[in-house]
Order: C-alpha cells, then structure tokens, then sequence
C-alpha cells in the first residue's frame, strides 16, 4: 500500500463549460483604432477616450515585467481581440432583458440572476467576457444612496465620479498591465457608498470569461465615503481551454475618513490541465487607497486558479491611524505558478498593517510570496506585522518567500514572521490511524493551515473556499 | 484477536523485524520490551499500517481477517489505535475537532449515524477526567505547542474517547515525570475490560509498575528472543538486556511465544 506523495491527478474543473452565445467580438488585435473602437461601442464621455489614449500610448513605451518567479512563453498582444460581448446584451438592460442562456449560464456556476433565487443578503454584478450581463438589488440599494452598477453603466450615469476617482489609485501609468487594462477595459464594476452608509448586504462581481482569444480587462472601483462601509466579494470561472488566456483587471478602492472596505476573492480561473496546458495568465492590479483619517481596507483573497497568478492587493495608509489588512491563501496544484502578495505603504502616522499569508504548494506547482512594507519618514508610530506561511505537499513543488521592508522612520515597528513546513505521510499517517481517508486528513490540515485567512472571510464564502481548497488538492497525495 | 505469525518486515531494503510470532487474546496485556534498535517501535508502526514500512513475509490477523491488507484508516475504524511516540502536530485544528472527526469517522464505519455534538461534549467531559487534562485542551491546536508529556497524555484522551479494541502504546511512558506516568497509567487501567487488549512497547520496566502486563516479551534484533510473565520485566531491570542479546542464536526465526 503505497500513499507516497507524488502522484498527481488532475480533477476535473466544474466550471470549463462553454457557453454558446453569438458575439459581437472585435477583430484580433491592438492599435489606437481598436481603443477607439471599444470608447465608441460603450458611446464613452471625450475625458475617458482621451484618457484610454494616452494609455495606450504609455503603454507602446512599457516592457512587459518579468521580475516576478514565474515563467511563460512570450505573450502576442496582437494575437487577442480586446473586446467581446453577447450580442444580446443591451447596455443599460434591465434583468428581464438579458439573454436566458447568459441566465443559465451564471445558474451553473451557482449564481441566481433571477429575483426568486438570488442568495439573500448579496447583491450581484455579473461580468460576462467584456460587459456586465446584469446587477441584482440595485432598486433596495438605490433606497439609500449606493450606487451599485458595472462600470460602464457609472461612466454614463455618474461621469463626475468615475473621473474623480478614476486612475486615482492605480494611474494609467502604473505598470505595463495596468496601461494595458486602462486601454482596452471593457467593464467592471462599480460601487459608491455614500456619507455614514453601513451597506447593509455584500456586493459582489462575478467574472466569467466565455470566448476564445479574448482577454478579460475589466476594471472595478468602489469608493467609501466619510463613515461608510462596505464588504465586498469576488468570483471568478473561465472554460477550459488549450491556449492561455489573458486577464488583466484593475481594482480600485478608495476609503475616506472613517470608511472602511473589506474586499475578498476566490479565484477560481481555468488553470489548464495536469500537464500544464491551457489556463489563465492573471495578472492584476488591486490596490486601496485608505485616503482618510482611520479608514480601513483589508484584502482577503483565496487563489486556487489561473495557470500564473500575479497580484499583489495592496494599501497606501495615507490617513492618519489608518489600517491595512491583507489575508492570503494562494494555492498551486500541477503546473500552476503564483507570484502574490502585497504592499502596504505607510504615509500616514500610527497606521497599522497587517499581513497574513498562506502558501500551498502540490504537484509542480511553484508558490512565491512577494510583499513590501514601506513606512515613510513621516509615518510616525507605524506598525506592520507580517506572517507568511509555506506547505508543502509532495516533493516537486516549490515555495519562496521575498520580503521587501523599508522603514525611514525611527518609531516604527515592523514585524515579520515565516515558517515552511511540508504536509508529511506522517501527519497525514497520524490522521488515518485515527480512522481519517487521505483526503478527509489533506482537507484538515490545510483548512487549520488557513484557519486565520478563512475567519475573515464572510460566511458563505468561507465554506465555499474550504471546498475550493479541497477540490484543487484532491488527488495531490496518492 | 491479534495473531501475528513469522511477520518480516522492514524500510527500505533493510529488514528490521525478522520473524515475529505473537499471539493476543481479548483482556490481556502484552508488554513488549527491548533494547533501542531492536526493532519496537517498528513493529507497533507495521501493526497501525505505517506506509514506510513494507511487510516482506509472516501474517498478522485481526479478529480473524488479513490485518496487513486493510489500509490504515480502516484497521483504524475497526479498532486499533496507536498512541504515538512522537504525536504528530497539526495547526490550526482544535483537538475538540479533530477528536470529533475522528470518532465520526469510526462511527460511520459502522453504520452509525454522526454523534450529536452535546453527547459528544459530555463524552469529552468525562473522558478528560480520566487524564486529568483540562478542558481549555480541547480549544488547543491537536498537539501545536504542547509539552511532551501533554502531548503523550492527549494520545491517551483520543485512547479514551475513540475506545479501541486492540491498543498499541509506543513508548508511551518516554519523557514523562512520575506524575504524568501515573496518569497515562490510571487512563490505561481504567479502560481495560474484557474485550479489548493492550500492546504496551517500552523500553523501561518503570512503566509496567503501574499497568500490569499479562505477558512481557523481549524483543532483540527483530527476534523475540524472551517471553515470560510479568516478572520477567522485573529481571530485565535487574538485569538488564545484554544477557538476553548475547545468548540469542543468531538465525533463529520466530523465537517461542
């Protein structure tokens, strides 16, 4: 009775179906005509066409980065077609509108569009290839004052806040995918919590990529005002598919006085098969600005997709006593390989961060945490505190752990800790003496493994993430 | 209810276990001493199904079915339970959880249906008396940070709760104070009953003071070369072990029971 740990079986990806839908899809391709083109079918303001062309042209002067431990064929950025939308959305549609297979579609993946179904307590943006299919609760939202609605939508309808706000976290210029995205973004969503709103449910986006050679670019921004607050969730499905695709997203969270915005993901893209075929290239840019006096924001992410994962969700504590929280579970199984992490720039005094990462690694994956914790010169009384956690499962895999601390001031107090340890045959052993399966013991020690991330999840989600967490492993230990 | 007949086995081409014969029946304890190296330890590890070790000959058979053939979580399920000599850690998972999950599991095998949590609780209860441990333990990680003896006592609280019927206890009484020793002892004794046995492997006959072995083995070189009764032990403590080692035939297989 061999259990080594090595034999590796792909499981099967509930969610790679393809939905078969006509789209209105732009030619492959990248030049300022396809900007133009994707400005003029969402009948953008001048301020935003200009914006996206000054973009791009960024953009033609940047090089692709490749600091991070990860490594892939070159990308063709004239091989994917930028746009792509169901030619049966109509912009600005209500739910009734949207097209019954689209319905389907978000019903498969466990998300009910439709009013009688919907999951109580969560209003839903969904996102399908490059436009929003339909956002739920938007009326019982509308009653007091939140704006929740794809970005699109808020371009038409809220043009003062999108240009307020937009660029103002992550400019145009920040880094190569950031240019890219702010070129060809298609939708996203968008989300305004006005004066003293406590948001009384979740707001979430669901992401779904459906056609072929199309990249995702979506961009989403949610602004806190004074005293409000938010909670935020995020999902994330694509078919399986031979060839990788592109998904470069922004995210955008601003917080003023005393706002706070607590943003969590399961990222759950195509990661392509056993051997390492196919899957998403996810390379995004998340970042909040806690603007304002003891604002907050804090990122919690769990990450079991995507074939490369490159992400750092990050906080600039620019208020004074504000707060950053970065909760991380980055899984890789397979051929899988992340680079994630997060940076937290104290500007602000007595602001506080805090930083808790957990990787796993199985198969051939290879995991790196990468994270930067800057406190300025006049941060006084700043405080971080980092843990960053390593398992390892199988002999094949890797995990690295690149901590970059800059700290230009004398009253600071910066913490870090880390720890590796590797999933044994003899924990898993000690499990199935007490009469635990393989599975049952794997799914148990990496659930206490993330225990701390996970509590920060709100509910549904956090079951939700621990089965996730379950499925991407299975078959990860013979 | 355990006869192990000949067994060989070994880790990684090197045979460590060269013919063991041991027979135990329902109510007895067997105490199975010897020197380090000899081949204890091994022998508990094959006994719970240890994937490192691989059996190259001999039978064990467990209430009449093929033991070596069950994989571990059942031979688990149907009642055998080692208690560890180094208990692994596992972060993040309170021994109120894990010690649930576990006897769910067993329960499940037979057909049961999973234990209300507040009998549960209650069991729990009663069973952490018995070892003297606090209750505060239970909200602990399953042996994250706990000292050795507390680690050694937590092995005897799943014993408790999980009530086997073939006990293996590996060493058990290695790194405990006098104290500890009694408590691990006074658990021990309080679940005998007539239809479960216990394996108590030690190195000292310290141990054996407190629970009182029906039969004491020696074992050297993975060979018993020595039964006897429960004053054998006493001897090995006079005497200690050398006088068994060097007067063992070498080639003898599978020694008397």
């Amino acid at each position: 009775m061999s259990t080594a740990i090595e034999t590796l079986v792909n499981r099967d990806y509930q969610y790679g179906f393809v939905t078969d839908v006509e789209a209105d899809t732009l030619p492959r391709g990248l030049n300022e005509e396809t900007v133009r083109a994707i400005s003029a079918k969402k009948r953008e303001p001048a301020f935003l066409l200009e914006w996206r062309l000054k973009a791009y042209r960024r953009w033609l002067t940047m090089k692709e980065p490749h600091w991070s431990n990860v490594t892939y064929p070159p990308i063709d950025y004239q091989s994917i077609s930028y746009y792509s939308a169901p030619k049966s959305t109509k912009p600005l549609g209500s739910l009734d509108d949207v097209d019954p297979e689209l319905l389907r579609t978000y019903e498969k993946l466990g998300i009910s569009l439709t009013e009688q179904k919907r999951i109580s307590g969560v209003a839903v943006d969904a996102i399908f290839d490059s436009v929003s299919v339909g956002t739920t609760m938007k009326a019982e939202l509308g009653e007091l004052g939140i704006i929740f609605c794809s970005f699109g939508e808020a371009v038409q309808e809220h043009p003062e806040l999108v240009r307020k706000y937009l660029g103002s976290v992550v400019p145009y210029s920040d880094n190569f995918f950031a240019a890219l995205n702010a070129a060809v973004f298609s939708d996203g969503s968008f989300c305004y919590i006005p004066k003293g709103v406590k948001c009384p449910m979740e707001l979430s986006t669901y992401f779904r990529i459906n056609s072929a050679d199309t990249g995702q670019f979506e961009r989403t921004l949610i602004i806190a005002d004074e005293g409000a607050s938010v909670s935020y969730l995020e999902g994330c499905t694509a078919p399986r598919r031979d060839t990788n695709q592109l998904h470069a997203a922004v995210v955008e969270l601003v917080a003023l006085d005393h706002a706070s915005i607590k943003y969590s993901t399961v990222q759950n893209w195509y990661a392509g098969d056993a051997n390492g075929k196919g899957g998403i290239y996810n390379f995004v840019t998340k970042r909040g600005k806690a603007a304002g006096v003891r604002s907050k924001i804090s990122w919690t992410q769990v990450e079991t997709g995507s074939a490369i994962t490159w992400k750092y969700p990050s906080v600039i504590l620019q208020g004074d006593y504000s707060t950053g929280e970065f909760y991380s579970v980055a899984v890789v199984n397979n051929h899988q390989q992340a680079d994630t992490g997060t940076k937290m720039i104290h500007i602000g005094r007595d602001t506080k961060s805090t930083i808790i990462s957990k990787g796993i690694s199985a198969g051939h994956g290879n995991n790196s945490y990468r994270g930067q914790v800057k406190v300025l010169r006049k941060a006084e009384g700043a405080r971080n505190y980092t843990q960053c956690d390593s398992m390892l499962i199988g002999n094949q895999c890797g995990a690295h752990t690149f901590p970059y601390i800059e700290v230009d001031n004398n009253s600071s107090v910066v913490e870090h800790e880390a720890s590796t340890s590797k999933i044994g045959e003899d924990q898993i052993f000690y499990c199935k003496q007490r009469g635990l399966s393989a599975e049952h013991a794997i799914s148990l020690i990496v659930s206490g493994f993330c225990k701390e991330v996970f509590q920060n999840l709100p509910m549904e989600f956090a079951l939700e993430a621990q089965q996730l967490l379950g499925i991407t492993l299975e078959g990860s230990v013979g | 209810m355990l006869e192990i007949i000949d067994l060989h086995a070994g880790i990684a081409d090197r045979e460590i276990l060269k013919g063991i014969s041991l027979t135990v029946r329902a109510g007895e304890v067997h105490a199975i001493m010897g020197p380090n190296g000899s081949g204890k330890s091994t022998l508990a590890q094959v006994l719970a199904g240890h994937p490192a070790y691989e059996v190259t000959g001999g039978s064990a058979t467990y209430d009449g079915e093929d033991l070596l053939a069950l994989p571990p979580e059942e031979r688990a399920q149907k009642g055998i339970f080692l208690a560890f000599q180094y208990p692994v850690e596992i972060p993040g998972v309170t021994n109120a959880y894990f010690l649930r999950a576990a006897y769910n599991e067993i329960r499940k095998s037979k057909g049961l249906d999973e234990i209300d949590p507040m009998d549960f609780a209650d069991l729990v209860e009663e069973r952490l008396r018995l070892v003297d441990m606090d209750r505060e333990m239970l909200q602990r990680a399953v042996n994250a940070g706990f000292s050795g003896g507390e680690k050694k006592r937590n092995e005897i609280l799943q014993m408790a709760v999980l009530g086997p019927r073939l006990a293996i206890l590996d060493e058990t009484d290695s790194g405990l104070d006098i104290d500890a020793l009694r408590v691990v002892a006074h658990g021990v004794n309080s679940l005998r009953r007539p239809d479960n046995a216990t394996i108590v492997v030690t190195h000292y006959q310290r141990l054996l003071n407190y629970i009182v072995p029906d039969r004491v083995h020696v074992l050297a070189g993975g060979r018993i070369v020595k039964s006897g009764g429960k004053d054998l032990a006493l001897e090995l403590e006079a005497r200690g072990y050398d006088w068994l080692v060097e007067a063992a035939p070498a080639g003898v297989a599978g020694a008397a029971v």
